[in-house]
């Protein structure tokens, strides 16, 4: 349908995007690629008094070496992710999740800071984040504060953000290890039923998409491996400690059994990559 | 001359379509346009106590807001009729004004000068609705206890036929097979919604654009609504996005936007939005089916004996035509001897279900398909073996079937020996048996089906008449919206008139031009529109002959048309093309001719048994025996139609209908919890499938004529639908045999397949 009335502004920088911001925080959004913002709007289950629009702050599109990291740009698109070259080498796992984002027309829209500030335990980029053990640059009217990606989801739809706050960067490690990521869904565009993003490189990790109401760590699975279990045993933990959700498409039951499968096959596929 | 008949001509309708410059109701632009947002019912059941509409009234821009008692409307009655001397008709309300019946029954009307007002001043509106106990399932509704929705019916029950009697169908049967089978309901998922605008023209009458495959049937009910003469009201449809089944017939929205129209004198305008369309518009399939068939060991069927549960949503309306349909084709290709077939349709608490493509053919072919493949497990046959032992035989035609089917002609064994030829069925099966042998995690399993559907009943409208400057103008009452019947009416009236393409202009979609017509549905046009197109156009021949003869001043048997010239037989110099003949009809002589008709001939081609077009389709699909995943790896149909008038046509048709067929068996579904909430309520969960969820068609043909009309032709606009399906879910289940699984309902999503392997203990799938 249609959003109820709203105020719309362009910010011009990301300090006036912050300034705007910081006038009412609560009652005011950022409008990123706007692909998770506008359809909640659209049904009327958001319902902003203004929208700060930040999608054409080219300053923030970019991806970047920084010394021993990746630094991308929060508005940088999934598509321009995916085709980075600097992401293709050191970070493919990011850049390959990028190109796994619904559609062509919503990796030409949406952004990574609109991914991960929104916080959606659905989607892809979080995950993938969180397997690289990346972190967060925040603005607020104060200044910049990082955030471990571990400590970033808090509660479905909720970060560590504070309203008056802007995400800027997202970091991860250059990564030279194994890596995969496993989206089981129907159809070539559909969000996740359940994903798998996994990253081995002496130490592994392993993040799980759609199963609890945040984006998150599969750490009984981690815990496993670091004590010396095969991917087999280790993966046979995925859901332990985990409420998935339940929904038309899948039982809470039916997310857990494909959780210890992907995260399976995603552990011989990154181990494999490795070599 | 060269004929048309058979040859890939492009579709001439494309360009505008292609270029996106096509215009749908959603482009029409009218000075003043008002703009109606529907409030509509959170509630599956129960009484209307009240609406307070002052609220909204105060909102800007609002023009009116309405309720069924403000508009006083006359529902829609049933479709088809029902049987005389049955009961009393129930009415599908314009508005209802005491009960709702189903989530997104409209209960209000906000006429708005623009849409977001409209949209803004909806939401202001309060529906007191005093909540009563909803029935959902079709096989509740039929519970003595359950909650009924018309009760001077004492029950859920709308229609009911019976076959057979005392006789058991399955008496002598070594072996019988049995079933319970959910083909379950569908959306039609249109590109373009349902949308509607009307408006006063200048001689005050009322203009009303829609979107729709039977304008006629608009009409009608425009009038009667309204207590208009025909003349009164025009109903014009421009480009429509799709219609499936969905989009013929009359919807309550439409009416109402008429009479809007009329009562404020202004432009009034509705389109659907996504979600408001997955519940506003009607819904396909929804059945419930338990089978019995028996057999003797050699295979050759004995009896079968079936219940068939129909649902029809919340109003009879138009779901009486699957229920009439299914029962008709109950059949199938087989010859089986004794048949008990109790059919019932019920009302639940759900929006309303009509004709969806296929519209009654794949739920009786996926009935039989199934339970032929059980009966192929239980015998430890091959099932296309059981098929072949079973197969009605060219010489059988025409074949009326137990449950009153004209079978018109077929070769059925034949389109299944060309399917398995096309398919390479021998190589399948040594691949799944090495795959079987392997113990592979993915699994291949092959299906195949065999069907029959009917297509072309009843009659259609068709006129030709020669320009002036000799060009061709058609007028059809079918109504394309995607069919390219401008293509296919040109090329029958290309070879009949010995014409160019460009030389004929097909006029169709508009009342105030076309004098009356029943519209473009049920594989229908290209053989009645078709037929009605060459028997008139004929008749033009014959009168163009008469006035050739009075021109050329020779006798009427020695004028023949030739290479597009009408001559005397022997005596070419002297020819006439058709502008001098049409110049001729002008004339004093002319008309003494042929009277003041001129070059003119209709006919209204009827069909009143129809035609049975079949065919043979099979999957090759590959189940993750782990997550349940199926893949569908290769779709061969062999169809037949009859005579191909255009292959690019037959084709596209084919892939329409095969991907429809696809998005049932494997990833479609409208549900609702037991408070009768759609659990699909957006296109995100509904997931209908797209080009990347399918292989390439694979398709192939036998061409067994029909008698029934001078073409040749059978409809092939649903075969997709009917075929694909029981294809699809054979060889789901073909691949699961090994693992003791006999059956798993559609939609055969990954959960539920996984979940018949965990049962089955398939290792791979245990928790
Ligand atoms: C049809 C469809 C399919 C999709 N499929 C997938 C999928 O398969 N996988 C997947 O992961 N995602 C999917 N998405 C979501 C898509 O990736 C979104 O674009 C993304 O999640 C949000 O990014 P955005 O730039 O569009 O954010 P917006 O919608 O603009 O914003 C989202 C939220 O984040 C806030 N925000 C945005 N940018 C910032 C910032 N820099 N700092 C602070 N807050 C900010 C906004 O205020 C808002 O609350 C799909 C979306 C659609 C419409």
């Amino acid at each position: 349908m249609i959003p109820a009335p709203f105020e719309y502004r362009r910010a011009g920088s990301v300090d006036e995007a912050v300034a705007l911001l910081a006038e009412d925080p609560d009652e005011r959004k950022l409008l990123a690629g706007g692909h998770s913002l506008l359809p909640l709007m659209k049904l009327r289950l958001a319902t902003p008094t203004v929208l700060v629009d930040v999608g054409r702050l080219a300053e923030l599109s970019y991806v970047r070496e920084d010394g021993d990291h990746v630094a991308i740009g929060a508005l940088t698109r999934h598509c321009d992710l995916e085709a980075a070259p600097v992401a293709r080498e050191h970070a493919p796992l990011l850049s390959h999740v990028a190109g796994q984002v619904g559609d062509p027309q919503v990796r030409h829209r949406g952004t990574i800071g609109g991914s991960v500030a929104h916080g959606d335990p659905a989607s892809d980029l979080p995950a993938a984040v969180l397997a690289l053990g990346g972190s967060f640059v925040v603005q607020g009217p104060q200044g910049h504060r990082e955030l471990a990606a571990e400590d970033f989801f808090q509660g479905f739809l909720e970060t560590a953000m504070a309203p008056d706050e802007m995400l800027t960067e997202i970091r991860v490690p250059k990564s030279g290890g194994g890596w995969a990521f496993q989206k089981f869904n129907r159809r070539a565009q559909d969000w996740a039923i359940v994903g798998v993003a996994a990253s081995v490189n002496g130490s592994s990790r392993v993040a799980l998409v759609n199963m609890g109401p945040t984006p998150l760590r599969a750490r009984a699975v981690e815990a496993a491996l670091a004590a010396g279990a095969s991917a087999e045993e280790a993966a046979s933990r995925a859901a332990e400690g985990l409420e998935p959700p339940a929904d038309v498409q899948a039982s809470a039951e039916y997310r857990a059994h494909l959780a210890r499968v992907l995260v399976r096959r995603a552990l011989e596929e990154a181990t494999a990559r490795r070599g | 001359m060269q004929t048309l008949f058979g040859f890939p001509v492009a579709r001439l309708e494309d360009d505008p379509l292609l270029r996106g410059v096509a215009k749908y109701v959603a482009d029409l632009e009218r000075p003043g346009t008002t703009h109606v947002v529907f409030v509509r019912s959170h509630i599956a059941h129960g009484r209307l106590a009240g609406i307070d509409v002052s609220e909204a009234l105060e909102m800007p821009g609002v023009v009116g807001v309405f309720t069924g008692a403000d508009l006083g409307l006359p529902g829609i009655g049933e479709f088809p009729p029902l049987p005389p001397g049955s009961r009393a008709e129930i009415f599908r309300p314009c508005l209802t004004t005491d009960r709702v019946r189903h989530v997104g029954e409209a209960v209000a009307a906000v006429v708005a000068e623009t849409y977001a007002q409209a949209v803004d001043a909806a939401e202001l509106v309060v529906a007191d609705i005093e909540d009563e106990p909803a029935v959902v399932d079709p096989l509740a509704a039929l519970e003595p206890d359950a909650p009924v929705l018309f009760p001077e019916l004492g029950s859920n029950v709308v229609r009911e036929a019976h076959l057979g009697g005392d006789a058991d169908p399955l008496a002598g049967a070594d072996v019988v097979v049995r079933g319970r089978f959910v083909n379950q309901r569908l959306a039609a998922v249109p590109l373009e919604p349902n949308g509607t605008l009307a408006y006063p023209d200048e001689d005050g009458r009322l203009v009303c654009w829609v979107s729709s495959q039977s304008p006629f049937q608009v009409l009608g009910a425009v009038c009667r609504a309204l207590g208009r003469d025909r003349d009164r009201v025009r109903v014009v449809v421009p480009a429509v996005g799709g219609g499936f089944g969905a989009k013929g017939g009359v919807y309550p929205e439409q009416v109402i936007v008429a009479a809007l129209a009329d009562r404020l004198g202004r432009p009034v305008r509705h389109i659907e939005t996504r979600s408001e369309n997955l519940l506003a518009m009607s819904q396909g399939r929804g059945a419930v089916q338990d089978v019995e068939l028996g057999a003797r060991r050699d295979g050759t069927l004995v009896g079968m004996r079936a219940r068939m549960v129909t649902e029809f949503g919340a109003y009879p309306w138009r779901g009486a035509i699957a229920f009439a349909t299914s029962r008709l084709m109950a059949n199938g290709v087989y010859r089986i001897p004794n048949m008990e077939l109790t059919a019932l349709g019920v009302v639940t608490n759900t929006p309303p279900v009509g004709p969806y493509r296929g519209a009654g053919r794949p739920e009786a072919a996926a009935m039989l398909e199934r339970a032929m493949d059980l009966l192929a497990g239980e015998l430890e046959m091959d099932p296309v073996e059981l098929r072949r032992r079973n197969l009605l035989r060219p010489e059988d035609f025409p074949y009326v079937t137990p449950t009153g089917a004209s079978y018109d002609s077929g070769d059925y064994l034949g389109a299944l020996e060309e399917l398995v030829k096309e398919a390479g069925y021998d190589g399948l099966r040594a691949e799944q048996a090495a795959r079987r042998a392997a113990g592979d995690r993915v699994q291949l399993g092959i299906g195949v089906s065999t069907f029959v559907e009917v297509s072309g009943t009843g009659s259609e409208y068709g006129s030709v008449r020669i320009a002036p400057d000799g060009h061709v103008v058609c007028v059809t009452g079918a109504s394309p919206h995607g069919q390219g019947h401008v293509t296919t009416f040109s090329q029958v009236l290309a070879d009949a008139l010995q014409v160019p393409l460009d030389r004929i202009e097909v006029v169709h979609s508009d009342t105030a031009v076309v004098p009356r017509g029943t519209g473009t549905f049920g594989s229908r046009s290209g053989q009645l529109g078709g037929s009605a197109a060459l028997v008139a156009g004929q008749a033009v021949v014959e009168r163009a002959r008469q006035l050739a003869a009075d021109a050329l001043e020779a006798a009427e048997e020695d004028v023949v048309l030739a290479e597009g010239q009408f001559a005397v037989a022997g005596v070419p110099s002297r020819s006439l093309s058709w502008a001098d003949v049409a110049r001729h009809a002008e004339t004093d002589a002319g008309r003494t001719v042929l009277g003041d008709d001129g070059l003119f001939a209709e006919e209204d081609f009827d069909q009143a048994d129809g035609t049975y077009p079949f065919g043979a389709h099979l999957a090759v699909v590959e189940v993750d025996t782990e997550t349940g995943r199926v893949e569908l790896r290769r779709i061969v149909a062999v169809d037949d139609c009859g005579r191909i008038l255009n292959p690019i046509i037959v084709a596209g048709q084919v892939h329409g209908g095969l991907l429809q067929g696809i998005a049932q068996a494997l990833f479609e579904e409208v549900s609702f919890d037991e408070l009768g909430n759609p659990r699909a309520p957006t296109l995100i969960e509904y997931g209908a499938p797209t080009a990347a969820e399918v292989p390439s068609y694979e398709l192939g043909h036998t061409v067994t004529p029909t008698p029934r009309n001078p073409l040749g032709m059978k409809g092939v606009g649903e075969a997709g639908t009917v075929g694909a399906t029981p294809a699809i879910q054979n060889a789901v289940l073909d691949a699961l045999a090994p693992y003791g699984v006999t059956h798993v309902d559609l939609p055969l999503g990954p959960m539920k397949v996984w979940q018949a392997l965990r049962d089955a203990g398939v290792p791979g799938a245990a928790p």
